[in-house]
């Protein structure tokens, strides 16, 4: 019989004023029984609507039962054939508007915590089985990735299942793109990520860090010179955007990708650390995604107070529903439909203040969403001495400028059929590359759908 | 990891260290540069490529002890590794189609500005040199920029060794001779660079000069090492390194570089504490 509560067994986690003082995670994960008694709210849909919601059609029910029953190994199998990084997603994805949006029981109550379940499974696996992953037979044919994030990853744990000799080149000393750079160690544990990479790597992925493709080699180079038959380019949107307001070069203004980097790569928070970073007193971030969640809860655990600065207002956050709460939890400001103007520094070159402008809603623009207005004379200025500007991210030029007959889009995304297929015969492309900044999940569903039809290809 | 085939102590603190990268010497050309970390909780800095040799499979680094991380790549013998060497980055030197150059080397500088004036003076264009140190102690590459140069003017600043006086003096008087340059290409401390455009621009002479700000990536992911030039931010680990001096704000740059100023002092305590050694 299902348990039928309208809620989903609560989360352990920290307490609120313990946690914005570590990096240490913030969500524990249910315990065996919290996660049996969890996937007994699962009713097992004959028609599966919670998979429609998932980029990467995790056979969501089939694990579920299976964590029912108690066989957590089975639960791992049956995510593992569609999912490379279930550790990983079960903990970012933002569920809500993907496969919990769809969730029977959420009609009436919450859904089936089906992040938290898969969670569940992948640290259950991680913790107890120490099998090694088999190394597939080769298949003589070479492919190589572009980048180590979730869509290389991906792309590069399908192919590898079926015998593809894959290498993957990083430009970073560590593989995991943003998941090593971007999300900090209080949201997800970097000893996951390398458990996620080794288990590549045993599977018999080459890993080459310090490559940045597009200066060490091109494109052109690994097809002609060292023999991959497809390449599958997922460098990810790592450059980083600015408003071009006055006093943005300041020091003390960091892009978000720059603060996040020094703090989660460089591990600058750890007082050992050879990286420096500014710890502020009073900081504002500038924006309203998970990229200025994740900043601004990591300047608040450097000892700051921290405003978050957003011109919508609090339905309009683009970040996900629990990292918003969990930022107010540890005590985040949020100053919404608030726009900066000017950031203002001292003699010595250093932040001091910020000028602000109240905003409200207008009529809906293109993409849909209001656009904030400013109201005039309602200027204001923020007392802050550091500022992280946390307003998205577009592709990296590098790839398209050193890759010949390799079409972009005017954002500079990388132009992509439904293969995800380049405009260049053996070129594919995914993730953030193809869409401009997105979620974890979304990038790694276009690493899966590019190895299907990078082995379809091949195999032909 | 990277191996150290080569190390030489030029100067008691400067050295030059060969590294083994075949890939990047292939690719690397004047005015590129390397990122490097010493060991695995290291930081990653930028250093500018002395010289590439694609046929051994090297890349030469001149550096000077400045903080922690040159100190700990200082204490690194040959056949040591070095954790993370990373290049070519950043846009190569344009050195083709330049009949008469000025280049401008300061201090450790001079290991940059080397590989510039050797590649202008590969092209056929006639080469001016003009190389600055505080002392005769600090003289590094004088026989590299000799053989260059079909002009050189070596400069300390208290006269210990060449010319008594700055580099700016010794540019000064190359143009008031009646030298015209295409481009005047200087490298070195900011300020030196700073001189160099102000030295020039009444001239009205092109000046480029290589920015080295702080920088984490290298790969134009970050903007740490934003600067302005001409009113416009520019990332100087993809657009540069190399600007038009006469429209880098200066002032900007300079204090950017000093953002970190503390911790550095502290983190090279600490890594001569380690050597135990004196804080230079």
């Amino acid at each position: 019989m299902a348990n039928m509560s309208l809620k989903k067994n609560p989360m352990p986690s920290q307490e609120p004023d313990v946690r914005n003082k570590n990096f240490e995670e913030v969500a524990l994960g249910y315990t065996e029984e919290q996660a049996l008694d969890e996937a007994q709210r699962c009713l097992h849909c004959k028609n599966k609507p919670c998979m429609q919601g998932c980029p990467v059609m995790v056979h969501i029910p089939d694990f579920i039962a299976e964590v029912a029953k108690g066989d957590f190994e089975a639960a791992y199998q049956i995510i593992s054939a569609t999912s490379a990084l279930p550790a990983v997603c079960g903990r970012v994805c933002p569920q809500e508007s993907q496969c919990e949006k769809y969730c029977v029981r959420g009609v009436k109550g919450e859904p089936v915590g089906i992040g938290r379940l898969e969670r569940f499974v992948a640290d259950w696996h991680n913790a107890h089985c120490t099998e090694a992953a088999v190394k597939p037979a080769s298949n003589g044919h070479k492919v190589a990735v572009v980048g180590s994030g979730p869509a290389g990853l991906t792309c590069a744990g399908d192919l590898a299942r079926k015998g593809y000799e894959v290498t993957v080149f990083e430009a970073l000393h560590l593989a995991g793109g943003v998941l090593v750079y971007g999300i900090p160690e209080f949201r997800l544990p970097k000893s996951i990520v390398q458990k996620e990479v080794d288990g590549l790597k045993a599977m018999g992925v080459k890993v080459e860090t310090d490559m940045v493709i597009g200066r060490v080699l091109s494109i052109d180079e690994l097809m002609e010179e060292y023999g991959f038959e497809a390449v599958f380019i997922g460098s990810g949107a790592g450059l980083p955007m600015f408003m071009h307001i006055p006093g943005e070069n300041l020091c003390g203004v960091y892009s978000a990708n720059e603060f996040l980097t020094r703090i989660n790569l460089m591990k600058a928070y750890q007082p050992g650390s050879n990286t420096p970073i500014q710890h502020g007193r009073k900081v504002a971030v500038v924006g309203g995604g998970n990229v200025a969640m994740d900043a601004a809860r990591c300047a608040k655990r450097l000892g700051a107070d921290v405003h978050i600065v957003y011109r919508r207002g609090k339905d309009e956050l683009p970040a996900r529903r629990e990292e918003v709460e969990h930022a107010e939890e540890e005590g985040i400001i949020f100053d919404l439909l608030t726009n900066p103007t000017e950031i203002m520094g001292d003699d010595k070159g250093d932040v001091c203040g910020m000028k602000c402008i109240r905003m409200e809603l207008g009529e809906p623009d293109a993409s849909g969403r209001r656009r904030p207005v400013e109201i005039a004379g309602s200027e204001f200025e923020l007392d802050v001495d550091c500022v992280i500007m946390a307003l998205g991210t577009s592709p990296n030029p590098l790839i398209k400028s050193t890759t010949k007959g390799l079409e972009i889009n005017k954002k500079g995304g990388i132009i992509v059929n439904e293969d995800g297929l380049t405009s260049r015969e053996g070129v594919y492309a995914g993730g953030d590359a193809v869409t401009g900044a997105a979620t974890v999940i979304l990038a790694m569903g276009a690493g899966k759908t590019a190895a299907k039809a990078i082995d379809e290809q091949l195999s032909k | 990891m990277y191996r150290i085939v080569r190390r030489e102590a030029l100067r008691p603190t400067v050295t030059l260290l060969e590294v083994e990268a075949p890939l990047i010497a292939k690719k690397a050309r004047p005015g590129q540069f390397i990122i490097l970390r010493v060991d695995e909780d290291g930081e990653r800095i930028p250093l500018t490529i002395y010289n590439a040799d694609a046929a051994k499979g090297t890349i030469t680094i001149i550096f000077q002890i400045v903080g922690a991380t040159t100190e700990k790549l200082n204490h690194k013998a040959e056949g040591e590794y070095l954790q993370d060497f990373v290049g070519p980055l950043g846009k190569a030197t344009e050195t083709e189609g330049r009949k008469k150059v000025c280049v401008v080397g300061g201090g450790v500088g001079c290991a940059i500005a080397y590989p510039v004036a050797k590649a202008f003076h590969e092209c056929g264009t006639e080469v001016h040199t003009v190389v600055g140190f505080k002392n005769k102690d600090l003289v590094i590459l004088e026989e590299d920029f000799r053989a260059v140069s079909d002009v050189m003017k070596l400069m300390t600043d208290d006269g210990t060794y060449g010319e008594k006086g700055l580099v700016t003096d010794a540019l000064k008087q190359l143009i008031e001779a009646g030298n015209t340059y295409d481009e005047v290409f200087a490298i070195g401390p900011m300020m030196m660079m700073k001189f160099v455009s102000l030295t020039t621009k009444p001239y009205g002479l092109k000046t480029i000069v290589s920015m080295s700000p702080i920088m984490i990536d290298g790969t134009g992911m970050c903007g740490g090492c934003r600067i302005s030039v001409g009113g416009e931010t520019k990332f100087a680990c993809v657009d540069g390194p190399d600007f038009d001096g006469h429209q880098v704000d200066w002032d900007l740059a300079v204090k950017r570089g000093a953002m970190y100023k503390e911790f550095e002092r502290h983190a090279y305590e600490e890594a001569c504490n380690l050597f135990k050694q004196e804080v230079k």
